[in-house]
C-alpha cells in the first residue's frame, strides 16, 4: 500500500475514479473519451494546484516519503561501474552512510551519501540514515582518497540528523562532524552536494560543504529536525508543523538565502511518483554542474567555495554602532 | 576589585549593572554541593566552590578579567547584532531581553589582548546570552577574529560556552559551523596556533565545529561537552546516563581533550603554551 498524505487525497481519489471509468468503458466497449479527457484535465489541474502550493510541513512529509528514491536508487542509475568501499579504518563500518567509486558520464568520481532504509529491516540496519562517528570518518577517508586521485566528489544528503546515543558521544560525534566540515572546505577537488530528502543538523552538514548545493524541489534542509526545533524552542515536539513553517527549510527558501545554489525539478507530486523522471532530472543537473566545476582552476574553485560559505549570514547582521 | 579592569578598557562597552550568576548578596549556595559560600570568597577563588571544586559559569567580563593581562583587551566588532533574519516569531523580543539582562549585544565577545605578555586574539562566549547559541552574529564575529589572527599571524584562543546552533536563525545558524570551521582551517594551514578552551556547556553546533578543531584543546573541570544534549540522549535510549557522562574528565579519558585545567591555573597554562609557540623563541 503506497503512503498517501491527507493533502493529496483529492488527487488520488480523482485518479482512481478515472481508472475505474476507463476499465468500465473497456468492459462495456463504450467510448467515454470525452468524459475521461475532462476528468484527466481536472486531475492535472488539481495536481498542479496542490503540489504547486505545498506548505513547508507538507514538503517535510514528501521529503520523508518512504517510497522516495534515496542515494542508492540514484547511484544505481547515474553511476556506472560502482564499487562500494567500507569502513573508517579506526573503529568500524557504518551502514547509515554509503560510499564508493564509480563513473559519472565516463569520468571516475567518488560518491558518499546518507542512506535511510526502504523498509523496516533496512532501516534498522542503517539506523534510519543517522550516522555514528565511524560513518563520518568513513566519508572523510573516501573524500581524502578522492582528493589524492583527483576525482570529483558527489554527496547525497538524506538524514534526520546525526545519531544521538552513548556510543556516538563516546567515540566523538562532535569531533567527527567538525573534522569533516573543516576538511571538506579545503578539499582540492570539485564537490557537488545533492539534497535529495531531508537534511537535518550537523549530521547533514558533515557531508554538505561543497562547491554547489543542489536541492531537489521537495527536499528540505534544516538546522535541526522540526520536531527537535519545536522541543527546544517551545518545549513541545508536537509543534513540529509550526516549526517547519518558520524555519525556512524548503529548497525555495534556501535558494533565497543563498544557501542552495539551484533547485532540481521533480516530477509532479514528488520524486516517488516517477522515479525514472526524477533520476533523469537529477542527472542532467549534475552533468551541467560537473561541467561548470571541472572547467574551473583549483585556486578559483577553492576561493569560490570559501566565499560561498564566508558570505552566509553576513548581510543579515546589523551594525548598530550608529544607534 | 573585579571590575576595575573593565572601567579602564577603552573599547569595552559592557554595562556595569550586569546580572550575574550570583545574585547580589553576601551569600550564595553551590549548585553542586549545596554549601553556603561567602560571595567575596567565591569571587576571589575565580568562582570555584572552595568545598567541592564546582566551577560556576562565568560571564564574558569575568573570563576576560581572570585571563588577560590587566588593561590589555581591546574589542573587535562590538557593534554587530542580529537583525532577526528569518522574522522568527518572538525572536526579536528574546534578543532584546538577553541584551538587557547581560549587557551584551551577542553571545560572543571578540578582540585581542595579552596573556603573560603574549599577544593573542581571543573570543569568549557567554552562556547567559540565549545559552551562548551560535547564530549569524556569533559566527561572523568569530570568523572575523580568526581572519584577523591569520592576517596578523597571531595565535587564537576561543573560550567556548554554548548550547549549540541558534534555532531562531535556522539554516543560517547551521552554516555558521561551516564558516567558522573553514576560517579555523585556513588559520591552521598558515601554521598558526589555535587553543580551544571548552567550558560549561559546549554542545551541538559549537562542539561540532570550531570548538573541537583546536591544535590544543583544554577543558574546565566538570564542563558538559558533547554533540547531543543529555536529555535528548536519555529520551532516545530510554535510560539514565551514567554519572560523569559527557563531562570534561570523560572526554579526557576518551581522548578528545588534551588536558582538564582548573580555572585558577588556566591563565598560567595558556601563557606557557603561548610561550612555547612564540616565533624565534629559544
Ligand atoms: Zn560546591
Amino acid at each position: 500500500m503506497p503512503t498517501v498524505f491527507d493533502f493529496e487525497r483529492p488527487v488520488i481519489e480523482l485518479e482512481s475514479k478515472i481508472a475505474e471509468l476507463k476499465s468500465f468503458a473497456n468492459e462495456k466497449g463504450l467510448s467515454l473519451e470525452t468524459e475521461i479527457g475532462t476528468l484527466e484535465q481536472r486531475a492535472s489541474e488539481l495536481k498542479q494546484f496542490i503540489y504547486g502550493n505545498l506548505t513547508p510541513w507538507q514538503k517535510v512529509l514528501i521529503a520523508r516519503h518512504p517510497e522516495r528514491p534515496g542515494s542508492l536508487e540514484y547511484i544505481e542509475v547515474m553511476i556506472t561501474d560502482f564499487e562500494e568501499l567500507c569502513g573508517d579504518r579506526l573503529y568500524g563500518d557504518d551502514a547509515a552512510i554509503v560510499g564508493g567509486i564509480g563513473r559519472f558520464e565516463g569520468r571516475p568520481v567518488t560518491v558518499v551519501g546518507h542512506r535511510k532504509g526502504r523498509d523496516t529491516k533496512e532501516n534498522l540496519a542503517r539506523n534510519f540514515g543517522m550516522a555514528h562517528p565511524e560513518g563520518y570518518r568513513k566519508a572523510l577517508r573516501l573524500m581524502k582518497q578522492a582528493e589524492k586521485f583527483d576525482r570529483p566528489l558527489i554527496c547525497f544528503i538524506d538524514t534526520p540528523g546525526a545519531h544521538c546515543g552513548l556510543g556516538a558521544e563516546q567515540r566523538g560525534q562532535a569531533e567527527a562532524i567538525a573534522k569533516n566540515i573543516m576538511v571538506m572546505s579545503a578539499l582540492k577537488i570539485p564537490i557537488i552536494v545533492l539534497v535529495i530528502g531531508e537534511g537535518g543538523s550537523g549530521g547533514a552538514l558533515a557531508l554538505s560543504v561543497g562547491d554547489r548545493i543542489l536541492m531537489q524541489e521537495h527536499s528540505v534542509f534544516s538546522v535541526s529536525s522540526p520536531e527537535a526545533c519545536a522541543s527546544i524552542i517551545w518545549k513541545d515536539s508536537a509543534r513540529a508543523r509550526d516549526a517547519a513553517e518558520v524555519l525556512k527549510l524548503t529548497a525555495h527558501d534556501l535558494l533565497g538565502l543563498k544557501i542552495a545554489d539551484d533547485i532540481i525539478s521533480e516530477p509532479l507530486g514528488g520524486a516517488h511518483r516517477d522515479k525514472e523522471e526524477a533520476t533523469t532530472l537529477l542527472i542532467s543537473a549534475v552533468s551541467r554542474t560537473m561541467a561548470e566545476l571541472t572547467a574551473m582552476g583549483r585556486d578559483q574553485l577553492l576561493d569560490a567555495r570559501y566565499q560561498k560559505f564566508r558570505k552566509i549570514g553576513v548581510h543579515l547582521v546589523s551594525d548598530s554602532s550608529g544607534a | 576589585m573585579v571590575f576595575d579592569f573593565f572601567k579602564k578598557a577603552k573599547y569595552f562597552t559592557v554595562k556595569q549593572d550586569v546580572k550575574r550568576d550570583i545574585p547580589e548578596g553576601l551569600w550564595v549556595k553551590c549548585d553542586l554541593c549545596n554549601e553556603i559560600l561567602f560571595t567575596k570568597d567565591l569571587e576571589r577563588n575565580h568562582k570555584v566552590c572552595q568545598k567541592c571544586g564546582h566551577h560556576f559559569r562565568l560571564t564574558v567580563e569575568e573570563r576576560l578579567h581572570i585571563t588577560l593581562d590587566p588593561d590589555s583587551f581591546s574589542e573587535y566588532d562590538a557593534e554587530l547584532e542580529s537583525s532577526n533574519p528569518l522574522d522568527f516569531p518572538e525572536y526579536s523580543g528574546r534578543l532584546a531581553t538577553a541584551q538587557e539582562q547581560t549587557g551584551l549585544r551577542e553571545a560572543v565577545i571578540t578582540g585581542e589582548g595579552s596573556i603573560g605578555g603574549h599577544r593573542v586574539v581571543v573570543a569568549v562566549m557567554d552562556s547567559h546570552f540565549i545559552m551562548g547559541s551560535m547564530g549569524s552574529v556569533v559566527g561572523e564575529k568569530i570568523t572575523r577574529a580568526v581572519e584577523f589572527a591569520q592576517e596578523n599571524r597571531l595565535p587564537l584562543i576561543v573560550f567556548c560556552a554554548s548550547g549549540g546552533a541558534r534555532m531562531q536563525e535556522g539554516m543560517l545558524s547551521l552554516l555558521q559551523m561551516a564558516k567558522t570551521s573553514m576560517s579555523v582551517g585556513r588559520h591552521s594551514e598558515a601554521g598558526l596556533l589555535y587553543i580551544s578552551v571548552l567550558t560549561d556547556p559546549t554542545m551541538g553546533g559549537v562542539s561540532a565545529s570550531f570548538a573541537l578543531l583546536g591544535d590544543i584543546i583544554l577543558a574546565e573541570p566538570g564542563a558538559l561537552i558533547g554533540f547531543a544534549g543529555p536529555r535528548v540522549i536519555e529520551q532516545t535510549i530510554r535510560q539514565k546516563l551514567p554519572e560523569g557522562f559527557q563531562r570534561a574528565e570523560f572526554l579526557l579519558e576518551k581522548g578528545f581533550v588534551d588536558r582538564v585545567v582548573p580555572r585558577p591555573q588556566m591563565a598560567g597554562t595558556l601563557a606557557g603554551l603561548l610561550s612555547l609557540h612564540e616565533r624565534g623563541g629559544v
